[in-house]
């Protein structure tokens, strides 16, 4: 009986059903949305921070780069010969290392034996600015013709013509064609790549380093710097003077590169003219919950430092994934609990006008002998069905919208904040002396596409909203059922 | 049998008390008929309610068979309304959405009937007032009858002890009137129940063997010649009976 009088029941009230439904499945595809974005922000967030630490780096330990001293320039230094033919080319490259003040080598070994260190490795990242092009001169030429002057050509190379004529030699021609190049050089531990800076990629073509190649002239490029410079696995290019070939094509696991090329810890050291420096260590501790304490334990026992968790490094992500995470987390989470509360208000109170309608119904079934929880449970169960219809609606809205969100994939930029510059790798803002190429800064900025995962325990969560929604609009209506007398029926038919 | 004792319901309306039964003092025998009679606002219909278990008195007792129902806990009268009482009310107070069959079974779901032995008694007890052919008819496809009819199936097919009908009649016209008047006192000396009746239409209160007129709270039994009305009652009888 119960059975066939609720289906009954729902069937004459569709629209009543239908809009108490309705009601909670908003507010359920609103959860659902929210969380499922918000889990897409934390995943971008989690995508960013490995992106600049490395899967299984928990922190990083640099030393803040020192002031500058006073009238020293640290600006690059390009040398050039003004020559003959314009066809004559030069090149210069102009390699710094960047990311905070260089530390010795053997403080790896000394943070890798601290309490709590799993392990430590070392990398050193260097810029290298490469400025290639000719420089040619001008010539000198005399003018015969009276009353007239060929215009003097300007450039770096003249020196400016008389244009009064006279016979007078003038300088014409001269001047320079040349491209800057810039580029990031990570020097990598290759007997430890499962921490720092190529941990963050995949090799898509080639192969990575072996332990043994710790010398080897031997490159693995970017996805990126290889497609814009056409190298492909074999190609050989300079740095510096120095050959090297490329083995491996990387592809990082997030949208942005920080990180051009990659060369064994010796050669760049080599480059980098800093013998036994690393710029960062990346430590992995034995435990993850364990991170702070190892994080104060380094600080206090290698003075000098900068130790940056992931927790220090998302602290200092800003733009629009941020501020998008943070709406998600405050603006969305009340908007979902205000539109689920109004939701549940709206289920209880249709609810309770419902049975307030059916008085001489439940009347009639009390003065029949119903129990008052008979009834009630009859008033119970037909919310329930249309808590579980709101639910099984609002999830197909909410999987609905999240799917149109990951399909859409809007793209989120993160930055991180200058103050950060002495964590991950990379971290610096522009070269020594901020005389870098402006492209450096850009790289702090990541681009990540948001998706919106839709968890089992997001619709567990729905479904539980259902249910609870149901069972509160189900009480109130109870509750009125069950305070019915059945001499109600009567009087109100009297 | 029903004995009624000093039975006396005072209800609060803001701050006036409206005394709606005077001290009632009634005995009703196993078997009996009884019409009760009266103005609007007389007091009929609580006293009614005060005889089925629906309401209880301010003051004084109501016992059927020795057992007071005005002091029994509520599931204990739940319990016998289930199982002793069954009510006829003047808008028929079917379930709109259930059959003729399923309004039937609703009066065996507090007894604990399995639904196959509900489904045949409620069909049973449709055809025995006539309504065999309109098992799954829901009210809207009934005449106001054939409702009625319905709400007598439904209170007669627990087989109760005491059939109480609260203006049976009311919202019928004068045939179909005399046509369930007919039913129900077939009914009542067919099954031996004791038949309670609250009626304003003059009519039907002539022919009751007793008769109780209850005008502001307090009751008058006049006795009338037996069974009454039953020859003119018979010449409409129902065919089905």
């Amino acid at each position: 009986m119960f059975g066939i009088y609720l289906k009954r029941e729902l069937g004459r009230r569709k629209k009543a059903a239908l809009v108490i439904a309705l009601g909670l499945a908003l507010g359920i595809a609103l959860v659902i949305t929210v969380n499922s974005v918000s889990a897409g922000m934390t995943q971008a967030q989690d995508k960013v921070l490995k992106s600049l630490y490395g899967l299984g780096t928990d922190m990083t330990v640099t030393k803040a780069q020192s002031a500058p001293k006073a009238g020293s320039s640290q600006g690059p230094n390009f040398k050039f010969d003004a020559k003959q033919s314009s066809s004559s080319k030069q090149s210069s490259d102009r390699v710094m290392t960047q990311g905070g003040q260089a530390l010795s080598s053997a403080l790896v070994t000394k943070v890798a034996a601290q309490q709590g260190v799993s392990a430590a490795v070392g990398a050193i990242t260097l810029n290298v600015t490469k400025v290639d092009g000719s420089f040619t001169q001008g010539k000198a030429k005399s003018t015969t013709s009276s009353g007239s002057s060929n215009s003097q050509q300007g450039g770096p190379g003249g020196t400016g013509g008389n244009s009064s004529g006279g016979g007078q030699p003038q300088v014409q021609g001269g001047g320079a064609s040349f491209n800057v190049n810039s580029y990031s050089v990570a020097g990598i531990d290759v007997t430890d790549q499962e921490l720092g800076p190529l941990a963050t990629s995949k090799i898509t073509s080639g192969k990575t380093f072996t332990a043994s190649q710790t010398g080897a002239k031997a490159a693995v490029i970017s996805k990126s710097y290889a497609k814009s410079k056409k190298y492909k696995v074999g190609s050989t290019f300079k740095i510096n003077g120095t050959k090297f070939t490329v083995i491996g094509i990387a592809t990082p696991d997030s949208s942005e590169s920080t990180t051009d090329v990659f060369v064994p810890l010796k050669q760049a050291q080599t480059l980098g003219d800093a013998k036994n420096k690393v710029t960062t260590i990346y430590v992995k501790a034995t435990d993850s919950k364990q991170i702070a304490t190892v994080k104060k334990t380094i600080q206090s026992n290698i003075s000098g430092t900068t130790v940056t968790t992931s927790a220090d490094l998302a602290s200092t992500v800003s733009g629009s994934l941020s501020t998008a995470s943070n709406l998600a987390t405050s603006v969305g989470k009340w908007l979902s609990i205000a539109v689920l509360a109004a939701a549940f208000l709206v289920a209880a109170l249709l609810t309770s006008s419902a049975v307030s309608r059916r008085v001489r119904e439940f009347g009639t079934l009390k003065a029949l002998g119903w129990p008052s929880r008979n009834v009630t449970r009859q008033v119970v169960g037909e919310s329930m069905v249309n808590g579980l219809l709101g639910g099984a609606l609002g999830i197909g809205l909410g999987l609905a919208a999240a799917y149109t969100v990951t399909a859409i994939s809007p793209k989120l930029t993160a930055q991180l904040g200058s103050s950060g510059g002495g964590g991950g790798m990379g971290g610096g803002m522009g070269g020594p002396g901020g005389g870098g190429p402006g492209q450096q800064s850009a790289s702090n900025t990541m681009e990540i596409a948001l998706s919106a995962p839709v968890s089992l325990t997001t619709i567990a969560l729905a479904v539980g909203l259902a249910v609870t929604g149901g069972l509160i609009a189900g009480a109130m209506g109870g509750w009125r059922a069950s305070r019915m007398r059945p001499a109600d029926a009567l009087r109100s038919v009297s | 049998m029903y004995r009624l004792t000093s039975v006396t319901k005072r209800y609060t309306r803001g701050k006036e008390t409206v005394e709606a039964l005077r001290g009632i003092d009634l005995t009703i025998e196993d078997g009996d008929q009884l019409v009760i009679q009266g103005p609007t606002g007389g007091g009929k219909s609580t006293l009614l309610q005060m005889i089925g278990g629906l309401d209880r008195p301010t003051e004084g007792s109501v016992e059927l068979d020795g057992v007071d129902l005005a002091r029994i806990s509520e599931a204990k009268l739940t319990r016998l309304r289930a199982e002793k009482i069954g009510i006829i009310f003047q808008s028929f107070n079917l379930i709109p959405t259930l059959t003729a069959q399923e309004n039937v079974e609703t009066a065996l779901v507090p007894l604990g009937v399995k639904p196959a032995e509900r489904r045949d008694r409620a069909a049973e007890a449709l055809r025995s007032v006539g309504l065999g052919e309109r098992l799954s008819h829901v009210p809207t496809e009934l005449s106001g009858g054939q409702q009625q009819r319905v709400a007598i199936a439904r209170a007669l097919v627990k087989k109760p002890k005491v059939l109480l009908a609260d203006e049976p009649t009311g919202n019928l016209d004068e045939g179909t009137r005399d046509d369930i008047m007919a039913l129900l006192e077939g009914l009542w000396r067919e099954h031996g129940l004791t038949f309670i009746m609250v009626t304003h239409d003059s009519s039907i209160a002539r022919r009751a063997p007793r008769l109780a007129t209850i005008k502001a709270g307090q009751l008058t039994l006049t006795e009338q010649s037996p069974y009454g009305g039953e020859q003119q009652y018979a010449q409409y009888g129902n065919q089905a009976y």
